[in-house]
């Protein structure tokens, strides 16, 4: 705890506040990838004590969000199958495809078995040779390594019965597209720590360059958080757009080296469409050939993408930055976590989520009057 | 059907073996040989002894009545099992109705196949439950479903006490102003059933807060104290508590996040889970709402029962906007609290 407590130490908070507070001369908006730094910035009201002129706005990385919706629906259809368990992470049963989640398949009688660990898959396939065992493997670059290290074990060890649904995403193409969108106002980012730690950051350099935009690797505790903007916001101030490293206690330049290794034998570079963002060039992972026999898309047949219905829900714009949640007409009204309208307000990590959770249903009429 | 399968000899009669049957929940001998070794030896006691279809009670005045079922997997995790639960937790609803725990009713739904040495460590644990928060288990009920229809053992609890409270204890007694303790630390119960089921590999080992807290209750209305309500924290934790609690009394609560106690490792699995210690299950821990100018008085009360030892004051009871819960971070900036969204699901990383 003593270690956790340093990060949330409220005179250094202040004191990287007021930091901020007297480099920043002009207004900024920032965009912090990750929803685990989303959720801390406003469980924290670390937005709260930056100044007026800095804003940020919330990134694309929630993996439970960006899952395309006929991924989920390919997941109900096998979790239906008598011969299968599905299994998964517990944030994925909640999100709806075009129609209902994995909880609503789990109560209509599917076998779907929450796990923490891929691993924890494959264990259920050993034991349940008779049985058909799927893991729906998603997320980002962090949940990829641990993912590409079952699809190994389950070769090696020849586990016929195992196979893994794979809808992996990759940040730094999102990135490109989130910039290169006709609205986009993102002047900086504040880069997933935790992606970085896999990937290094070597790869964000021709991002800074060529958008001219700084992007500062950051960690997850407030303290890592206002660094990491305080960082952005000076090379903003300066005129500069370089990768710089907050998190250096987790991220090395070259990152994870065994971590991407087992990556790069077991997957191979894909393009993916991300839900509410659109199809993205080399922006997913599928399994490399080597590894095909162990595509549930093999075996239960591929997994058809239809065009997404419009809906209300923004979480589209919220997912690019272009809106805040409490921007939606149906924020906190016809949308809750009970009744949500779209995933940013289901998943633990989605940003819709973290205002509702934390700021209640009346969050714009908080954010208006602060 | 192989020629295997196809026996037309009658099966022998099922012997009690050491597992549970369907036999033993048919009303018949076998039965009568579960509860004569099994049940009423570890219940002993004067109304069970009269062999009755119930017990008859002397009750006079108000009696506090509530009851809870019982659902845990696994059974046995550390620091209790699905007996003490069922024990405590009844226990407990009578405490935050200001009563002392004095009758139980017991039903045990048995799963077919159930080892009956997990049945006697069970029934063993309810006893030593029931002995130390000084009730006794008068009637009792067992049924046997088939294997399969259940997680081995589901259990209810029955309860009655008489009220000693001589003011109304509950949601509707709060107001503003009034100071909110809670009696320990949170999220323990929860943490330790959740590493008991899922084989979590954490440095330390968790054990459940499960204890009964009546005791501290009796001492706080003993010491003349107004306690304006009392909401053991359970499911849904200190949160739905809480929130739950400002709904009903159509008040708001302030909570100090850094006065909430929580165990570095119990802070540190929920950072790894994902989880909001505020949400954890407790099953040992309550919270009082009492007059500011008590709450001194009260605090030291509850300090010296062992089970409310880490007693602390956590917040104070605003006017509204009602149901308005908000707690203030390391920050100093606040934020809302709620009640859990559906079930709690680890996030993906």
């Amino acid at each position: 705890m003593k270690f956790r407590d340093e990060y949330r130490d409220p005179k250094a908070a202040r004191g990287y506040a007021d930091a901020i507070a007297r480099i920043t001369t002009r207004p900024w908006t920032l965009m912090e990838i990750c929803g685990g730094q989303t959720h801390a910035i406003v469980r924290y009201g670390i937005d709260e004590l930056l100044p007026d002129q800095v804003t940020l706005v919330h990134g694309p990385g929630c993996p439970v969000c960006v899952t395309p919706a006929e991924y989920i629906d390919k997941a109900i259809e096998i979790a239906g199958r008598p011969e299968a368990i599905l299994c998964s992470f517990g944030d994925m049963l909640r999100v709806a495809g075009t129609g209902g989640d994995l909880l609503g398949a789990k109560s209509r009688g599917g076998d779907i078995r929450v796990v923490y660990s891929p691993l924890d898959a494959l264990k259920i396939a050993r034991e349940n040779p008779e049985r058909e065992v799927v893991f729906f493997a998603v997320g980002f670059e962090t949940t990829a390594p641990a993912n590409a290290m079952a699809a190994y074990q389950a070769k090696r060890e020849g586990l016929a019965n195992f196979s893994m649904l794979v809808s992996h995403v990759l940040v730094p193409p999102a990135m490109s597209t989130i910039l290169d969108g006709p609205t986009s106002r993102i002047q900086a980012f504040l880069a997933a720590g935790h992606v970085c730690t896999v990937m290094g950051f070597e790869e964000y350099y021709p991002i800074a360059a060529r958008y001219r935009v700084p992007i500062v690797v950051t960690g997850f505790e407030p303290l890592d958080i206002l660094e990491g903007v305080y960082m952005t916001v000076r090379q903003l101030e300066e005129g500069r757009a370089e990768v710089e490293n907050q998190y250096s206690r987790s991220v090395k330049r070259d990152g994870n080296r065994p971590a991407q290794e087992i990556m790069a034998q077991v997957f191979k570079v894909t393009p993916r469409r991300w839900r509410g963002i659109g199809d993205i060039a080399a922006s997913g992972l599928g399994l490399s050939d080597a590894y095909a026999d162990y595509d549930a898309e093999h075996r239960f047949g591929p997994v058809s993408a239809e065009p997404e219905t419009e809906t209300e829900c923004i979480a589209g714009l919220v997912l690019r930055g272009e809106k805040k949640p409490p921007e939606c007409p149906a924020f906190g009204t016809r949308c809750t976590p009970d009744r949500p309208l779209g995933v940013t307000m289901v998943s633990s990590e989605g940003a819709c989520a973290a205002y509702y959770r934390y700021r209640g249903r009346h969050a714009a009429a908080l954010k208006a009057a602060s | 059907m192989s020629d295997k399968d196809f026996v037309l000899a009658c099966p022998a009669p099922a012997g009690d073996g050491d597992t549970v049957q369907l036999a033993h929940g048919g009303g018949g001998r076998a039965m009568e040989r579960l509860l004569d070794t099994i049940i009423r030896p570890a219940f002993d006691n004067p109304h069970l002894a009269r062999r009755h279809d119930g017990a008859v009670l002397d009750l006079a005045g108000p009696v506090a009545f509530a009851t809870d079922s019982y659902v845990v997997k696994p059974l046995f995790f550390p620091g209790g099992d699905i007996g003490t639960l069922a024990v405590n937790g009844t226990v407990n609803d009578l405490a935050m109705c200001g009563a002392r725990a004095a009758h139980l009713s017991v039903g045990l739904i048995l799963e077919e196949g159930l080892p009956l040495d997990t049945l006697r460590r069970v029934v063993g644990s309810m006893r030593s439950a029931a002995d130390a928060a000084g009730v006794q288990l008068v009637t009792g009920d067992t049924k046997v479903v088939d294997h399969g229809k259940a997680d081995g053992l589901f259990v209810n609890t029955a309860g009655l006490g008489p009220v000693v409270a001589t003011t109304p204890v509950g949601p509707g007694e709060v107001r503003a102003g009034d100071a909110v303790i809670l009696s320990g630390d949170i999220g323990r119960h929860g943490i330790a059933v959740m590493a008991a089921r899922e084989g979590f590999g954490f440095e330390t080992v968790i054990e459940s807060d499960c204890a009964p807290v009546g005791e501290p209750v009796l001492a706080l209305i003993a010491a003349g104290i107004a306690i304006h309500c009392l909401r053991d924290l359970t499911r849904g934790g200190l949160a739905s508590g809480v929130v739950e609690i400002a709904e009903t009394a159509g008040v708001s609560i302030a909570l100090d996040e850094a006065a909430i106690p929580v165990r570095d490792d119990v802070g540190s699995a929920c950072e790894v889970l994902g989880l909001d210690p505020l949400h954890v299950a407790n099953e040992g821990r309550f919270v009082a709402f009492v007059p500011d100018s008590e709450a001194e008085r009260a605090l030291a009360v509850l300090r010296r029962s062992e089970v409310s030892a880490g007693a602390v004051r956590i917040g104070t009871v605003g006017a509204g906007p009602a149901g308005d819960v908000t707690c203030r971070g390391p920050l100093g900036i606040d934020r809302i609290i709620d009640m859990l969204s559906g079930e709690q699901l680890p996030r993906i990383c």
